[in-house]
């Protein structure tokens, strides 16, 4: 083969690298798009709409905690009376134990459910079919409203409910049971199944992608099967335990509708103090409410990234 | 010769379902022999190995280490040990930590372990990278960690599966020679399960040509070379050419084909192709009926009488270079 057959491919390489300079020379366009402009260009759509949206909403509402407001107005200004009276007051400090409390609740159960729920699934259904006939089955309640998931429950744990009834015919029980619904019962289980899913998904997610050889070499070293549990499966699902556990936290510590149904407005979270200030037309203290819960839900989320790195799962 | 820790199968038969992975094998491992399972994928030598490992069970027959049945055994108290294909290392944990891992499960406390693990992990040349993860480490040092991982159990038998097929060439050439010495200074058994006939022929004493679920031949390297019973073998093995003369077939080694221009004997063929390897030149011939024959002549040879694509020559061979093939 002579020389000139192999310099041919690669010099018609190098011109196909730079069609801009058949021409003699390079386009105006070419040229914008070489300067590092084209790609502010592209991250500027997602930029405005996290600006417009997502930003100045959150800036709005922290000016806003700092105005004024009377009984019958609201009026610009810069004070801390909002502030003086949130922190100010014990209910608040009791509101805001009661919201942690059904984070805590809600967490700690959606997580040993989720691993649960995530672990049968990828080791004990072998068929890539049943996996994702039996994942898709767990998706099935998102299919409805949430706000139609929770009342569902209340015919069901009604002092004439379902199982109350079901209790007293089997006796189990004499008296219907009074802490089924409108209790921290009752809120903490609609919690629970409102939110497991956010759970089983990224933790489901994380234990699939474990190689099963370890599992294999961890029995070939001696290891039973509680031992590969905590020493294997658990340490390598962090990752997806932590992610559910930021879903599931900060939809709990957010939410107002579920604690005024399913307590029968007999239980106040930190979402149904911002939600009655909102309802009095009482709007920077709402705000300022607000503004305490997102720092609050910010630096638990900060805490719990700094203890596991999720980075390698996005 | 038998000694008390040999490993022997008996009539070991494993089915998926209907299909039959492994079919009634029987085979003795001698105790400190290196062994290499060699076949074509899917011939059932994974699902052996698997077997003696205790990671699949056995459907009929027997393993026997010593005089033990270990086929229900669960793998760790067996007395062997697997290096898996991709290492299996926990990417979570130490290099040290990985290499204790067993002792560990046994509860032994972490002075102790990790003292032991450091022995291993200077007996694979790998103890000044104890503390990365096995994600900052070369294959081969992964590979290294995998070895000293399965060794710290004091293995009578490693089980190795396929475990230089993740190494660029010439990382695998070297890791078969440190495998072998390991083997030798260790003075266990280990059977080693590959594709590549090179990699069984350098490191076995003894190979064990599989396929369809059956053992086709065993014997020293040397002698499966030599004389490949089967067609199979003689064409899996490399090397050799298979012809058919008076109605029966014969293996007959590429470096034994003569070119013997106007001889009598012998086949009347045609060169098809000239391939320059440096110490030989590959020629492949066509004969009577379309038969492909590969005759790998010595560079020196070739050249004093140079061949041309499409011209005509006349190949012999000694009597004893043909090897009767069961039909």
């Amino acid at each position: 083969m002579s020389s000139q057959d192999q310099t041919a491919p690669r010099a018609s390489l190098t011109s196909a690298a730079t069609p801009g300079t058949e021409a003699g020379k390079p386009s105006l366009a070419r040229r914008i798009l070489s300067d590092g402009f084209s790609s502010w260009a592209l991250a500027l759509p997602v930029t405005l709409v996290l600006a417009f949206f997502l930003l100045a909403p959150i800036a709005l509402i922290v000016v806003v905690s700092f105005w004024g407001s009377t009984s019958f107005s609201i009026y610009p200004a810069f004070i801390f009376d909002n502030y003086e009276y949130l922190l100010g007051s014990q209910v608040t400090y009791s509101v805001f134990l009661q919201t942690l409390k059904f984070a805590f609740l809600t967490w700690a159960i959606t997580l040993v459910l989720g691993f649960t729920i995530a672990y049968y699934l990828t080791f004990h259904i072998h068929s890539l079919t049943w996996q994702i006939v039996l994942f898709l089955l767990c998706t099935i309640p998102f299919w409805t409203s949430n706000i139609i998931r929770m009342i569902s429950w209340i015919p069901f744990l009604g002092r004439n409910g379902i199982a109350n009834q079901s209790l007293m015919n089997m006796g189990v029980i004499d008296q219907p049971l009074e802490w089924l619904l409108f209790s921290e019962f009752s809120v903490t289980l609609a919690f629970v199944h409102l939110y497991t899913l956010f759970m089983v998904v990224p933790i489901f997610n994380t234990m699939m992608r474990i190689d099963k050889s370890l599992i294999a070499a961890a029995r070939d070293a001696g290891a039973n099967g509680f031992q590969i549990l905590t020493n294997v499966v658990i340490p390598l699902c962090k990752p997806g335990m932590m992610i559910g556990s930021i879903f599931v936290v900060t939809l709990v510590m957010g939410d107002f509708i579920t604690v005024r149904f399913m307590s029968g407005s007999q239980i106040a979270n930190m979402g149904r103090l911002i939600q009655n200030d909102i309802s009095l037309l009482a709007y920077p203290g709402a705000a300022a409410t607000s503004v305490v819960l997102l720092i609050t839900v910010l630096i638990m989320v900060a805490v719990m990234l700094r203890l596991v790195d999720i980075r390698k799962e996005l | 010769m038998r000694s008390k820790l040999d490993l022997e199968l008996v009539s070991v038969t494993k089915r998926y379902g209907t299909t039959v992975a492994v079919n009634a094998i029987n085979h003795l491992f001698h105790h400190g022999s290196y062994v290499c399972l060699l076949g074509p994928s899917g011939c059932g030598k994974s699902s052996t190995l698997r077997m003696i490992a205790g990671h699949e069970s056995v459907s009929e027959g027997a393993i026997l280490l010593g005089n033990t049945d270990i086929s229900q055994m669960p793998p760790a108290r067996r007395g062997t040990a697997m290096m898996f294909q991709s290492y299996a290392l926990f990417p979570h944990m130490t290099v040290l930590d990985n290499v204790a891992f067993s002792q560990k499960m046994k509860g032994i406390d972490k002075a102790t372990r990790h003292k032991k693990a450091r022995e291993l992990l200077e007996l694979v040349g790998l103890d000044t990278l104890a503390d990365r993860v096995p994600a900052q480490l070369s294959g081969g040092q992964q590979q290294r960690a995998a070895l000293a991982r399965a060794l710290i159990t004091g293995p009578e038998v490693l089980l190795l599966d396929e475990p230089l097929s993740a190494l660029d060439p010439f990382l695998r050439i070297r890791m078969r020679s440190e495998l072998k010495k390991l083997q030798q200074e260790l003075g266990i058994t280990f059977v080693h399960v590959t594709h590549g006939q090179d990699e069984a022929l350098a490191l076995a004493d003894e190979v064990v040509v599989m396929n369809n679920a059956v053992i086709e031949q065993a014997g020293p390297a040397r002698e499966v070379f030599n004389a490949p019973k089967t067609e199979f073998v003689a064409r899996f093995i490399g090397g050799h050419n298979v012809i058919a003369l008076n109605g029966k077939r014969f293996a007959l080694r590429s470096d034994r084909v003569q070119i013997a221009p106007g001889a009598d004997g012998g086949l009347e063929t045609a060169v098809a192709s000239v391939e320059y390897l440096g110490t030989h030149v590959s020629l492949g011939l066509v004969g009577p009926g379309d038969t492909a024959i590969n005759a790998m002549v010595p560079e020196e040879e070739f050249f004093a009488k140079p061949l041309e694509q499409g011209s005509q020559v006349r190949i012999n061979w000694h009597e004893r270079d043909l090897h009767p093939l069961a039909q």
